[in-house]
């Protein structure tokens, strides 16, 4: 079972697993969510089905806690939020496509939603301001409580010439970190990051249209929905828990149930693409000049952005670029292949031992 | 409205020498705050080991090991294999972290994203782009190893061929 755990962690075979998990449990397209009322999936977003999978998820901590390598990694004082985020993200997501759901079942049996009959109204004072008092309150005996009982993880001085073996980002970086594993520190921690951002501020800008907002509801904006959810749990939410319980000594994958082995043995080779094309496909040996080294590199990565864009608006986007428009289409595109460009080069560094796609160390740009 | 109901007018010198003097002092606190700003960048001591220093003689190191007795103090590995002594730098070419040496497996690995670097210097595994830095090491009259860290020499330049960059042994 341990053992199953373990080779399931693996980052290829877990991160593959979530995806398909993901896109049944948040149907992009109409087809998908057939299949997925047909698994009844949906039933997770009931009281009984939240209740069983949470059930389970506590089972799960409960009976790892056992084994002492898990133990040892999820009573870190530091990975101790992360088991709290888990369950929290959890919660949160269950509570909105709960309601999410029963609107959408009441609205297809013709009805209105559940906020619509609400017609009563509250004060902020009392009503409101009492609740938040009364959560200010709890949140501080919390913090009180888990001040006391988790020693804080300080550690000894910093010294520029001692790395702490894993060095961990703290938690809310640790999917920058993940990210700086496949990328060059100026793509993963300059233009990634500010893509998140720019690309957070456009949504309102991007997703105007008006069905199903103002209420909680799946159907009516799944596309908007699933690909969000996508980028919250599984790009982002995912690889802080990969960081934080997966990733050991010498930033090497360790299974949950696996001892950090500080020698444990990785064979890696990275190698860039163009030494794929030159050494082992053409057997020249890389040419001096970086242009034509990195030339299928650079084609590749062009071609990425400046062919796939017209390509998909003439098909799996169509609809999207006819009532777009060229600009909002052009942004939204460009937006999505750069998030899109995380997995993929993950997944050619788990199946290629891929490291730059275009590597010019001359001048410090490496894809 | 009648003209005693009216404040004393300011004369337009008045109001000319008011306005100059305002600016005058919101410039200069503007200034000053922004000076002090600037200086706060600078650190007030800076501990700062000296850039070259003396290791010892070529025969305190043995063939095919790395040695570690400078990495906490002046930040190098020593490396000696079987025709030279060469000094690499210990900071990662990714985003600078300190890696490890690790024996069992011959190769220096970074424990912040998992950059893996040969006994050699060269990267073969993990996001680093290019290879660590080498030192300029020579012999110095007394027969020790002098190592100059303000010259330092990367492979993707073609500089590890410079003499400077090795010790012939
Ligand atoms: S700093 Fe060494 S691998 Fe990133």
């Amino acid at each position: 079972m341990k053992a199953t755990i373990n080779w399931l962690a693996d980052p290829a075979i877990s991160f593959t697993l979530i995806i398909l998990v993901f896109f049944l449990v948040f149907p992009i397209t109409d087809r998908l969510e057939k299949i997925s009322k047909r698994l009844k999936i949906d039933l997770l977003w009931t009281n009984t089905g939240g209740l069983i999978a949470l059930g389970v998820l506590v089972l799960f901590f409960v009976w790892g806690l056992t084994d002492e390598n898990f133990r040892l990694i999820v009573t870190k004082p530091d990975n101790v939020p992360i088991v709290g985020l888990i369950f929290l993200v959890g919660f949160f997501t269950w509570l909105s496509m709960k309601q999410a759901r029963e609107n959408d079942n009441r609205m297809g049996q013709g009805g209105q939603p559940l906020e619509a009959s609400d017609k009563s109204k509250v004060l902020v004072w009392p009503d409101l301001i009492y609740i938040e008092f009364i959560c200010l309150i709890l949140a501080t005996v919390l913090l009180f409580a888990w001040s006391i009982f988790v020693k804080a993880p300080l550690e000894e001085p910093a010294n520029p010439t001692l790395s702490p073996n894993p060095s961990k980002a703290p938690w809310y970086f640790l999917g920058l970190q993940e990210m700086l594993v496949y990328y060059d520190p100026w793509l993963a921690g300059i233009v990634l990051p500010t893509l998140i951002m720019v690309g957070l501020v456009a949504i309102p800008y991007m997703d105007t249209g008006d069905r199903g907002t103002g209420f909680y509801s799946y159907s009516g904006r799944k596309r908007a929905i699933s690909t969000f959810m996508f980028g919250f749990l599984v790009l982002w939410t995912f690889l802080i828990i990969v960081g934080t319980f997966l990733r050991g000594p010498n930033w090497n994958f360790f299974g949950p149930f696996e001892v950090w082995d500080a020698n444990k043995r990785v064979v890696l080779n990275n190698v860039n693409l163009s030494e794929y094309v030159y050494v082992f496909l053409l057997e020249t040996g890389l040419p001096r000049g970086w242009l034509i080294r990195e030339i299928w590199g650079i084609l590749l990565v062009v071609g990425y952005f400046a062919v796939l864009p017209g390509l998909l608006a003439k098909t799996v986007f169509r609809n999207l670029y006819e009532r777009w428009g060229t600009v909002r289409y052009s942004t939204f595109i460009v937006l999505l292949l750069m998030g899109m460009a995380l997995p993929i080069k993950m997944y050619m560094r788990w199946l290629f031992n891929l490291k730059y796609i275009v590597s010019i160390p001359e001048f410090f740009l490496n894809i | 409205m009648s003209d005693d109901t009216q404040p004393t007018p300011i004369s337009r010198r008045g109001f000319i020498n008011w306005l100059t003097a305002a600016w005058v002092a919101f410039i200069a606190i503007v200034a000053g705050l922004l000076t002090g700003t600037v200086r706060f960048l600078f650190p007030n001591v800076l501990f700062e080991p000296p850039q070259s220093f003396r290791a010892g003689p070529p025969e305190d190191y043995t063939v095919g090991e790395v040695s570690t007795r400078f990495k906490n103090e002046f930040g190098v590995w020593i490396v000696r294999s079987t025709t030279e002594i060469y000094v690499l730098s210990t900071v990662c070419t990714h985003l600078g972290c300190t890696p490890n040496w690790l024996g069992g497996e011959q190769k220096f690995k970074c424990p912040c994203h998992g950059s893996g670097f040969r006994i050699s210097g060269v990267n073969f595994e993990g996001p680093a782009p290019r290879p660590l830095e080498r030192f300029k090491v020579t012999l110095a009259d007394d027969g020790q190893l002098l190592i100059d860290k303000t010259k330092k020499f990367q492979f993707e330049k073609g500089e590890w061929s410079n003499p400077e960059s090795f010790l012939a042994v």
